[in-house]
C-alpha cells in the first residue's frame, strides 16, 4: 500500500492510540525544550550589557513606576481588608493587639507578595505578551535576526531584568501600605491603640519574615516577565494569535505563581 | 555568490520547498515569480538564516548558511539586507533609531555624527527627506513604510540585498518609483539582489535574470526575453495574466 494513502482510520486500533498519546507529549516535551533554550538565550545575552542595561532602565519605569499606583491601592484595600476581618473575629476574644500581628504577617507573608504578583501578571504579562507576539507576528523580530542583532538582549533580558528589580521593591512598597492601612482601620473600627497595634506587629515579627517577602517577589518578578516573553515570542497567526498568546500568558503566570506560593511556604517555612 | 543546493523545507504536513536549486551570481539582481504562498519568503528567510532547511544546503560567499554557529551567522548577517514585505519597523521606534539600528558596525553605530550622516544619506537613496527621520512608523504610509524598511536594509552597506515583494501593495506609480529604487541601488551600490516578487511587468524591468519558483520548485530560470519565449505551460500560464493586464491597461 502506498503510505501517503494510508489515512488514520485505516491504522490499527494501538498505533491511532499511541499517535494520539505521543503527540500532546511530544508537544509538550517540545515546549519545555524551548522553554529551556529561550532561559539559555537569556543568559547568553548577559554579557551584552550595553544593550540591555539602557532598555532595562526603560522597562523599570514602565514596571516601577506605571504600577505604583494600582500596587498602592490593592495593598492598601488588602490590609484594610485584614483590618476588618481580623477585628471581627477577634474582639472580645483575645487581647486586641494580635490584630496588629495579623495583620503584619498576613500583609508581608502573603498578601503583599502575592496580590503584587497577580496585578503585574494581568498588567506586565498581558503587556509583554501583546508586544512580542505583536512583533513576531509583524516580523520585527525577524527584522531584529537579520540585523545581526540579539533579540534576546534587545527585547527579552531588559523586560526581564526590569522584573526582578522592581518586584521587591513594589512589594517592600505594598508590604508597608498595607500595615499602614490595616494600622488606621484597625484605629477607627476597633478603636485598637496605636502602641497595641505596635506591640502585635513587634510581637511575633521575625527579620526572615521580610527576607521571605522579598524571595517571593524575586521569585514572581521572574514569572511575571519570563512566561510572558516566552509565550509571545512563541506567538503565531496573526491578531488571534497574540490574542491568545496575552490570555495564556495571563492565566499561565497567575497559575505557577499560586503554585510557587504553595511550594515557597512549604520549603521556606 | 548565493547557493540553495536542493533545498527541501515543511510545515507540518505542508510542503514548501522541495528540492530547490538556485544560484544568485555577485552583482546580479535575480526575480523570483511565483503566485501567493509558493514559499518565495520561505527561501529568502533561508538565505539569511532565518529559517533552516530540513534537507539540502544554502551557501553565500562559499559558507553553509545552516552550519553557521551563532557569531559567524551575526556576522554574516552584517553582508546581508533584507527589506520585509510590510517593512518590519520597529513601533516603539523613530524612523531614524530604526535606520541607525541597521548600521551593523558597532563602532559606528556608537558615533552619533557618524549615525546622523549615514541615516540622512539612506533617507536620501529611498527619496525621503530627513524630516522623515522624526517620525514614528505609525505616521507612515506604506510605500513609506517600505521605503523606511529599505533604507534600513541598507544601511549597513550590505553585499547582498533582498527584497520581499517590494512592490506589492503599492500603487502603479509607486511601484515604477519603487522599481527605478532597485535599479538605482544596483548601480550606485553595485549589491547583489535577490527580489521576491509576483509583479511580472517590474521583474522584467530590474532584473538581469527571473526564476519561476512553482510547486516547491524552481520551474524556470532565464532572462526577460528567454522567459517571454518560453513555451512551458506553467510559465506562459503565469507571465499572461500579467502582461494581459499590463496590455489593457
Amino acid at each position: 500500500m502506498d503510505p501517503q494513502l494510508t489515512t488514520t482510520a485505516e491504522l490499527p486500533l494501538p498505533v491511532n492510540a499511541a499517535r494520539a498519546v505521543s503527540r500532546p507529549v511530544l508537544g509538550a516535551l517540545g515546549t519545555v525544550g524551548r522553554f529551556g533554550m529561550l532561559l539559555l538565550e537569556l543568559v547568553r545575552a548577559l554579557p551584552e550589557w550595553r544593550v540591555w542595561v539602557p532598555r532595562a532602565l526603560e522597562q523599570c519605569e514602565q514596571v516601577g513606576y506605571g504600577s505604583l499606583l494600582i500596587v498602592l491601592l490593592t495593598s492598601a484595600f488588602a490590609g484594610a481588608v485584614a483590618s476588618l476581618q481580623a477585628g471581627y473575629q477577634f474582639t472580645g476574644n483575645i487581647p486586641l493587639y494580635v490584630v496588629g500581628a495579623i495583620v503584619s504577617e498576613s500583609v508581608i507573608l502573603e498578601l503583599g507578595p502575592v496580590m503584587t504578583g497577580l496585578l503585574l501578571a494581568g498588567r506586565i504579562g498581558a503587556r509583554y505578551a501583546a508586544e512580542l507576539g505583536t512583533m513576531r507576528v509583524t516580523e520585527q523580530v525577524d527584522a531584529l535576526e537579520s540585523l545581526g542583532r540579539n533579540p534576546a538582549s534587545h527585547l527579552l533580558l531588559p523586560r526581564v531584568i526590569a522584573g526582578l528589580v522592581m518586584l521587591p521593591a513594589l512589594v517592600a512598597l505594598a508590604d508597608a501600605t498595607g500595615i499602614l492601612s490595616g494600622w488606621v482601620v484597625a484605629k477607627s473600627s476597633i478603636h485598637i491603640t496605636n502602641a497595641d497595634y505596635a506591640y502585635g506587629t513587634h510581637r511575633y515579627f521575625r527579620t526572615f519574615d521580610l527576607w521571605y517577602s522579598v524571595i517571593k517577589a524575586e521569585a514572581f518578578g521572574a514569572v511575571v516577565t519570563v512566561i510572558p516573553c516566552f509565550v509571545g515570542y512563541e506567538a503565531k497567526e496573526g491578531a488571534e494569535g497574540v490574542g491568545r498568546a496575552t490570555t495564556t500568558a495571563v492565566v499561565a503566570a497567575c497559575v505557577v505563581i499560586l503554585l510557587l506560593d504553595m511550594l515557597l511556604a512549604k520549603l521556606l517555612l | 555568490m548565493i547557493e540553495l543546493k536542493n533545498v527541501h523545507k515543511r510545515f507540518g504536513h505542508h510542503v514548501v520547498l522541495d528540492g530547490v536549486d538556485f544560484t544568485v551570481a555577485d552583482g546580479e539582481t535575480v526575480a523570483l515569480l511565483g503566485p501567493s504562498g509558493t514559499g518565495k519568503s520561505v527561501l529568502l528567510k533561508h538565505i539569511i538564516g532565518l529559517l533552516r532547511p530540513d534537507v539540502g544546503d544554502v551557501l553565500v560567499d562559499g559558507e553553509s548558511v545552516p552550519g553557521l554557529k551563532r557569531r559567524a551567522l551575526t556576522k554574516l548577517r552584517t553582508r546581508i539586507g533584507y527589506a520585509f514585505q510590510t517593512g518590519a519597523l520597529f513601533d516603539s521606534m523613530t524612523v531614524y533609531e530604526n535606520i541607525r539600528l541597521g548600521i551593523t558596525d558597532e563602532t559606528c553605530y556608537g558615533d552619533r555624527d557618524f549615525c546622523r550622516a549615514r541615516v540622512k544619506e539612506c533617507l536620501r537613496l529611498v527619496n525621503l527627506s530627513e524630516d522623515v527621520g522624526r517620525l514614528m512608523p505609525a505616521e507612515l504610509s506604506g510605500g513609506m513604510r517600505k521605503r523606511v524598511g529599505i533604507a534600513r536594509a541598507i544601511a549597513g552597506r550590505p553585499t547582498y540585498l533582498l527584497y520581499d515583494e517590494p512592490t506589492s501593495g503599492l500603487d502603479p506609480v509607486n511601484a515604477d518609483a519603487m522599481d527605478a529604487l532597485i535599479e538605482r541601488f544596483q548601480k550606485e551600490l553595485h549589491v547583489t539582489s535577490v527580489v521576491v516578487s509576483h509583479d511580472v511587468r517590474g521583474s522584467f524591468k530590474i532584473a538581469d535574470r527571473i526564476a519561476l519558483l512553482h510547486n516547491g520548485r524552481i520551474r524556470a530560470v532565464g532572462t526577460a526575453e528567454e522567459f517571454m519565449a518560453a513555451k512551458d505551460s506553467v510559465v506562459r500560464a503565469f507571465l499572461e495574466r500579467d502582461l494581459e493586464v499590463a496590455a489593457e491597461g
